[in-house]
């Protein structure tokens, strides 16, 4: 192809845009109305799960020792806890420490009876997970290890927990599929429609005998256009959006602020800025280069 | 005329030799319901002819034309357009093929979006010329079909001789070889019809071979050229300076 014919075939797609414009209209709000339903939804389940995220690290275990028990055979315990691929981080109590912790918690002033240490033998390891759902196969290891008297668990927050992600994640899919279905569906009538309309002029391109790469090419870019633009605008509006409902939340339902972590728009808008394009630039590309191919054949 | 007449009419352009330039032997073209479209036409056109096709509606000719276009395959026979194997051609090489045909249709067929200059371009765009070239022919062209000051204008804001005539531009911008006109005159009234007839005998005159497909009687008889009549898919007469044949 001819330098010129290129640049020619790459301006024809974008003045087509112009020269169809109520096609073009419909097609981008269509796109965009899909993608901004997908955008929305990602953005509501990724918070979603992050704020199950976040209260499963909340979820920890707690590691007693036996009694008269090393600082030599605890630290090598703790060593054994480290090398666990479920175990996020570890943090050491000592006795002193659990006991100053029991006494701020619980007796406020009361503690003033006691000259020793009532609980000697409550060193111990709290230890986090990276996932939940690994719980009962962590405390069954911690359970086998010489020197642990006790593990203390809290089985129904992690089996809560775990319950709701699975349940996130199956609902997110279900979600993102029945979209996807239905934006391709809708996008595809609206280019078969938009296309059918101009089918006249694919035939006299290839009378006068046009290829059908010549005749294809501007419809392709200007497809990928305006999957660029309807993808474009439901992300921009997303995420004018994003941070006002977040603020809103926070300041209408202040008794959630530590329950709910939201995540920052660079987050969401990391993944949800890439995958929107290439959904509308794909959908685009798709959804012109096969419909212009059904009246090639003249 | 005699079917032996007709005959021997035949023999005598398939004796022509190399400058035969479309060439139909034997082709048959049946669709999938009702009576065979063509039954069995020979048809030679040699370089530089003007040749009418004519007959009534059913008759065979926007067939032909699509036979000559290669949109359709006969279903039996061999077709040869300036070389061109139109039964054995590749699906690729049809856009080289069409290059080298103008055509002109009935309803005019331009993009009605662009302008008279860009529809015109358009031709020259796909045959990837220069813009230099493209600068250089189109106003040329468009000179040539009366046009030259209309080239900003929209197709409805011209008359449908005019549109005609920048159909006509578009079909000669690449010079080709053959020109195919399928019933150019059939929208047009009678001063419109005459002018772009001769046009097209200017545009023979030149060189280049013409093909008219025409109900057009008056046109036919003034024009004293090469008539092929058709009736139900055969050719019934073909005249060296022929006239319109009335059905029985």
């Amino acid at each position: 192809m001819k330098i010129n014919t290129f640049f020619y075939t790459i301006k024809q797609g974008f003045v087509n845009i112009f020269r169809n414009k109520w096609f073009s209209l419909a097609s981008i709000a269509t796109i965009g109305a899909c993608l901004f339903l997908f955008g929305l939804f990602y953005s509501i389940i990724m918070n979603f799960q992050n704020i199950v995220k976040t209260a499963q690290q909340g979820v920890c275990v707690t590691v007693f020792f036996d009694e008269g028990i090393s600082q030599e055979r605890i630290e090598e315990i703790g060593v054994l806890i480290d090398k666990r691929t479920e175990v996020s981080k570890k943090e050491f109590i000592s006795a002193d420490e659990a006991w100053e912790s029991f006494k701020e918690d619980y007796l406020q002033g009361y503690e003033d009876g006691f000259t020793e240490n009532p609980i000697p033998n409550s060193a111990n390891y709290v230890i986090y997970m990276n996932d939940v759902s690994m719980q009962p196969a962590l405390v069954i290891y911690l359970e086998g290890i010489e020197g642990v008297r006790e593990v203390n668990k809290s089985e129904l927050v992690a089996v809560t927990l775990t319950g709701v992600n699975a349940l996130i994640a199956y609902i997110s899919v279900g979600i993102i599929v029945i979209l996807l279905a239905v934006s391709i569906f809708l996008i595809s009538n609206t280019v078969t429609i938009g296309i059918a309309v101009r089918k006249e002029e694919i035939t006299i391109m290839k009378y006068i005998g046009a290829t059908d790469f010549f005749v294809r090419s501007p419809f392709v870019i200007e497809g990928m256009m305006i999957g660029v633009i309807g993808a474009l605008i439901p992300v921009g509006i997303i995420f004018v959006l994003y941070n006002k409902v977040i603020e809103y939340i926070m300041s209408e339902f202040s008794m959630l602020s530590k329950l709910l972590t939201f995540l920052p728009v660079e987050g969401v808008f990391n993944t949800l800025l890439p995958v929107s394009l290439i959904m509308g630039v794909g959908i685009g590309f798709l959804g012109s280069i096969t419909t212009v191919r059904k009246h090639l054949r003249v | 005329m005699a079917k032996s007449d007709v005959k021997g009419r035949r023999k005598k352009r398939q004796g022509a030799g190399n400058d035969e330039i479309i060439t139909l032997e034997n082709v048959s073209k049946a669709y999938a319901t009702g009576a065979p479209a063509l039954n069995g036409v020979d048809l030679h056109i040699r370089k530089g002819e003007f040749v009418f096709i004519v007959g009534d509606s059913g008759s065979g000719k926007s067939t032909m034309i699509k036979l000559l276009l290669r949109e359709l395959v006969p279903s039996e026979g061999e077709i040869n357009v300036m070389g061109y194997d139109l039964v054995r051609i590749r699906h690729r090489k049809i856009p080289k093929f069409r290059r080298n045909l103008g055509i002109v249709f009935q309803d005019f067929r331009l993009l009605k979006d662009r302008n008279v200059y860009e529809n015109v371009a358009f031709a020259q765009r796909i045959i990837q010329a220069s813009n230099k070239e493209i600068k250089r022919n189109v106003p040329s062209i468009l000179a040539t079909v009366g046009l030259a000051g209309k080239y900003k204008a929209k197709p409805r804001q011209l008359s449908g001789g005019e549109q005609q005539r920048v159909a006509i531009a578009r079909a000669l911008v690449n010079r080709p070889s053959i020109l195919l006109a399928d019933e150019p005159t059939g929208n047009l009234d009678p001063k419109n019809s005459w002018e772009i007839m001769k046009l097209l005998e200017q545009i023979n005159e030149n060189g280049t071979t013409v093909l008219v497909v025409t109900h057009n009687r008056e046109i036919v008889n003034a024009m004293q050229k090469r008539v092929v009549t058709m009736k139900k898919g055969v050719i019934v007469s073909d005249e060296e300076k022929g006239g319109y044949i009335d059905e029985d």
